[in-house]
């Protein structure tokens, strides 16, 4: 596939947006519009190459005088760390977890895209772009998205150098799978556990680099507050999970690759510890935060079982190149045991609606049926709330076709976790899914060079917001993580180093101090309110209200009760928490509070931003734009820009920056997957 | 249903620790091992008691985090991870015994957590192929023998939890160590660096504590990811050979 519009970048498809809405009076302040001053020009294909040669280069003699910190070490933070550490510059390293190894990337199941053409598909660079900006539904930046097409395919290369175990042929050479919302395989994969196998790569890698003396990790570390000295982003103030010990961190550079903040949600398939804390306290220093309503709703995650519910539980999407999704047709049949509904009484609405992409349209089409369907009171299983929360995945036909030794090879893992966590067989009854908050496209907003609007603070990973738009491609998560952080930010943090090392700063730099003083002042804040109830209790309400108004179809009305809602939910917070136990010990309760204070406020900017765009878009769906048939309705003249929120300080408005989206290497079209 | 908890409890890594006894009512089989602890949690919160720490993350059996003994069996009675065991598998009136990974090399942080970092280390000391980022030929430039490829997967699908050492008597990590060097030693990448591996990841086993393995097998019966036992044969051998090369 190559593009037929005017190849030397120049000419624009689409004229700037201008917003004649406004929705979010009264709850935002206007700022000034947003330039990445650092975008790239000229075509498409050579801006990427274009670049690397331009950034300056950072002698090796001077790498190890130059100090690099990495906060996460997921795909993104941990393949960073790796990589700068080859290169030889001092890097620390920073997770939450007890050890590298179990940043929640290793959780990511189905697969990672690159555009190999190993199938002979028709697949190139240009169409796995084309596929992401679309599947964005035209709402991410077309030369970060290039550029991530053009290195996924380095990416493979890097992975199986490592021993990572893909999945192969009889052959012996890789073998590829389709994902939602694409036509061709261009998906590598370990099973059902490519995550794993690809952040295990990643973190032997960095490992390595411990043994080499150029990256020293602190485990059980979360940080706690940014650094900014002289406008520079120059260390974070972190705390140490097992001592309670508030350090401070210096550094040239500050990463965060900290991932993304599902858990707002309270129920998501991120891991429990996943939280926004990092992100969003430097946010609070002056760091935008980019679309932070766009939301990825998985659509095949086991449904909810009751009030204890802790986490959602995703089933790869890959099931669904096998799997059918289907609901009776009719109501009265919901309770039936499903095996007892004949053919002709089984409504495959994905087949039915979509019949060119059938049961791999994009995730958030796919959830957003599921939702549908369980409205018009079709769903299945247990009556949760007031209605049955599930459709079926149906795997008869593929046993049929593959026999059970051949979905066992494919996905054997997921189906035992799905017997285990349901009590139910799913060889011989047909599974059931409902959708789950999954991902989030939004994130600190960053420029082409992955640098925030704060000088030398880098994002990469779900951190940041650049790739995936309004929506988030399958199998293109890991893509991104390994793209950002072997092949995008170790280039370009050189152009950054190279004016370095910069000058040392002291613990005792009022700025320093000032960060520090304040990460004690909030936890003796949280310490002493001796209120009457957990940290989990806000959290669980916080997530119904984000869930009911900021989920799947968020409208006008619903928002704005949802900030009082949550504006309410802070204040009792903060006069009725109850935290027990000392600061200076490990205090999983103390944690768990200073992260859901952070969520608490992301919520609120979280609905202000969906409250302000007055379209639908990939996960965004406003009630109030859709077309005749239900599907999401955009608005390009409107909203084709990115929405930076600047804070605004204590108890004051956020300010909206918005940076222009302007196409030259495709053309933005209404999403057809019929 | 209704149980008796008999969980360890320990301030610190250096207080003298107990069995602590809680009773815990109205449990529903659909919870997760973890989630009853959570609802117990809840419950101490409310009595002004501490709430037991026990460490957890992705609680969908692919982290490593959690680790718990429950009655004596690493993870509790099922092949699976704590986090992945559901009530399902207990009965009302069940007495449950919950306590830490025991061995000399996972001291006891607080409570139910303990330090592993010790498998971090033994990966450094040999447990990677030394590949740098951008120096990676054509991935499909040598081909892999599918049985191969997919004997290397299912021994890299160790989450490096620990249970099989706290099922060793001997406190043996030589499931975990076997697991990687038999993932890395069938590929053809893995070769260069196959004897300083072993040689590497043995020597710091031995350093951290570890105790020698005498091919007792509780260790794969612990594993949630049913680790075979025969990487230790293949760790066996691959010693050997490289004490033979002589290093």
């Amino acid at each position: 596939m190559a593009s037929t519009l005017d190849p030397s970048g120049t000419v624009a498809t689409n004229t700037a947006a201008t917003q004649t809405s406004d929705d979010a009076h009264g709850y935002y302040t206007p700022g000034e519009p947003l330039v990445d001053t650092n975008a790239p020009t000229g075509p498409i294909a050579d801006r990427w190459t274009n670049r690397k040669m331009d950034n300056r280069l950072v002698n090796p003699s001077n790498r190890r005088k130059l100090d690099v910190i990495i906060v996460g070490t997921g795909l993104a933070g941990g393949a960073a760390a790796a990589t700068l550490g080859e290169a030889g510059y001092n890097v620390k390293s920073f997770c939450y977890q007890d050890s590298p190894r179990r940043a929640h990337s290793i959780a990511a199941q189905g697969g990672i895209n690159a555009a190999k053409n190993y199938k002979e598909d028709g697949d190139s660079t240009y169409r796995l772009f084309y596929d992401t900006v679309k599947g964005g539904d035209y709402r991410s930046r077309e030369s970060n998205v290039y550029r991530l097409a053009e290195v996924s395919a380095n990416i493979i290369d890097q992975c199986v150098a490592q021993g990572v175990p893909f999945a192969r042929e009889y052959g012996g050479l890789l073998d590829n799978r389709s994902f939602g919302g694409v036509q061709v395989s261009r998906t590598f994969y370990a099973r059902g556990q490519t995550g794993q196998q690809l952040l295990i790569g990643a973190y032997q890698a960095l490992e390595r680099q411990v043994a080499a003396g150029t990256v020293t990790t602190y485990t059980r570390h979360e940080m706690l507050e940014l650094v900014m000295v002289d406008g520079k982003a120059r260390g974070i103030i972190a705390r140490d999970m097992v001592t309670g010990a508030i350090e401070t961190h210096l550094a040239d550079v500050v990463v965060l690759a900290s991932g993304g903040y599902g858990n707002v949600f309270y129920l998501s398939t991120n891991a429990m510890g996943c939280n926004v804390t990092a992100t969003w306290r430097a946010h609070r220093k002056g760091a935008y935060m980019a679309n932070p309503c766009y939301t990825q709703i998985h659509p095949t995650c086991i449904p909810v079982s009751g009030d204890h519910q802790s986490k959602l539980t995703l089933m790869s999407e890959g099931l669904r190149n096998d799997g059918r999704i289907w609901v009776p047709k009719k109501k009265e049949d919901c309770d039936k045991d499903p095996r007892d509904i004949p053919e002709e009484d089984r409504d495959y609405y994905l087949e039915r609606i979509y019949p060119s992409f059938g049961n791999l349209v994009p995730r958030d089409i796919a959830s957003r049926q599921a939702k549908n369907m369980c409205d018009e009171g079709r769903g299945v299983g247990p009556v949760v709330g007031d209605f049955r929360r599930g459709v079926y995945l149906d795997f008869a036909d593929a046993i049929k076709r593959l026999g059970k030794d051949g979905i066992e090879e494919k996905y054997d893992n997921l189906l035992d976790m799905y017997e285990r966590i349901t009590g139910e067989n799913p060889y011989e009854v047909p599974m059931r899914i409902y959708p789950a908050v999954h991902y989030v496209m939004g994130g600190l907003w960053v420029d082409y060079n992955l640098e925030s609007n704060l000088e030398g603070l880098f994002v990469t990973g779900e951190a940041n917001f650049s790739d995936h738009g309004a929506n988030r491609l399958g199998a293109s998560a890991l893509m991104q993580g390994l793209a950002d952080g072997y092949f995008v930010l170790p280039n370009t943090i050189r152009e950054y180093l190279a004016d370095g090392p910069f000058e040392k700063v002291s613990e005792d730099h009022p700025a320093v101090v000032e960060a520090r003083t304040s990460v004690e002042a909030r936890i003796d804040k949280l310490m002493s309110i001796k209120g009457n109830r957990s940290a989990d209790s806000y959290h669980k309400e916080l997530g119904l209200i984000m869930w009911e108004y900021c989920g799947m179809e968020r409208s006008e009305d619903g928002l704005r009760k949802a900030i009082d809602m949550i504006r309410e939910l802070k204040a009792d917070f903060w006069t009725n928490l109850k935290v027990l136990g000392t600061a200076d010990s490990l205090n999983q309760s103390l944690e768990k509070a200073g992260r859901v204070a952070d969520f608490i406020e992301l919520g609120e900017l979280m609905c202000i931003d969906a409250l302000n765009r007055r379209e639908s878009c990939g996960g965004h769906f406003r009630a109030e734009s859709q077309t005749d048939e239900g599907e999401a309705l955009r608005h390009d003249d409107e909203f084709a820009y990115v929405a930076a929120w600047e804070f605004g300080g204590e108890g004051g408005q956020p300010v909206l920056h918005k940076e222009d989206l302007i196409y030259t290497a495709i053309e933005m079209k209404q999403r057809s997957y019929k | 249903m209704n149980l008796t908890l008999n969980i360890w409890r320990q301030a610190n890594a250096t207080a003298q620790g107990a069995m602590h006894t809680y009773q815990l009512g109205d449990v529903s089989e659909d919870m997760s091992f973890l989630e009853m602890l959570d609802v117990l949690n809840e419950q101490l919160l409310a009595a002004d008691e501490d709430p037991i720490a026990f460490d957890h993350d992705c609680r969908e059996g692919i982290c490593g985090s959690c680790d718990l003994m429950i009655n004596g069996q690493a993870h509790g009675p099922e092949v699976t991870t704590t986090c992945q065991l559901h009530m399902r598998s207990f009965k009302d009136g069940d007495n449950i015994t919950i306590e830490p990974w025991r061995a000399d090399a996972f001291p006891v942080i607080k409570d139910l957590m303990v330090d592993r970092s010790a498998f971090d280390r033994i990966i450094q000391s040999g447990g990677f192929i030394s590949a740098n980022t951008g120096s990676a030929p054509e991935a499909n430039a040598a081909p892999i023998q599918r049985d191969k490829a997919l004997r290397a997967f299912n021994m890299a699908t160790c989450i490096g939890c620990g249970a099989c050492v706290a099922a060793c008597p001997n406190g043996s990590a030589s499931l975990f160590m076997g697991a990687k060097i038999t993932q890395l030693g069938l590929l053809p990448q893995g070769q260069p660096e196959r004897d300083s591996r072993v040689i590497g990841m043995v020597g710091q086993h031995d350093a951290e504590g570890f105790g020698g393995c005498t091919n007792i097998g509780e260790c794969t019966a612990a594993c949630p990811k049913e680790i075979p036992l025969d990487v230790i044969s293949q760790l066996n051998k691959d010693l050997r050979t490289a004490i033979k090369n002589g290093h």
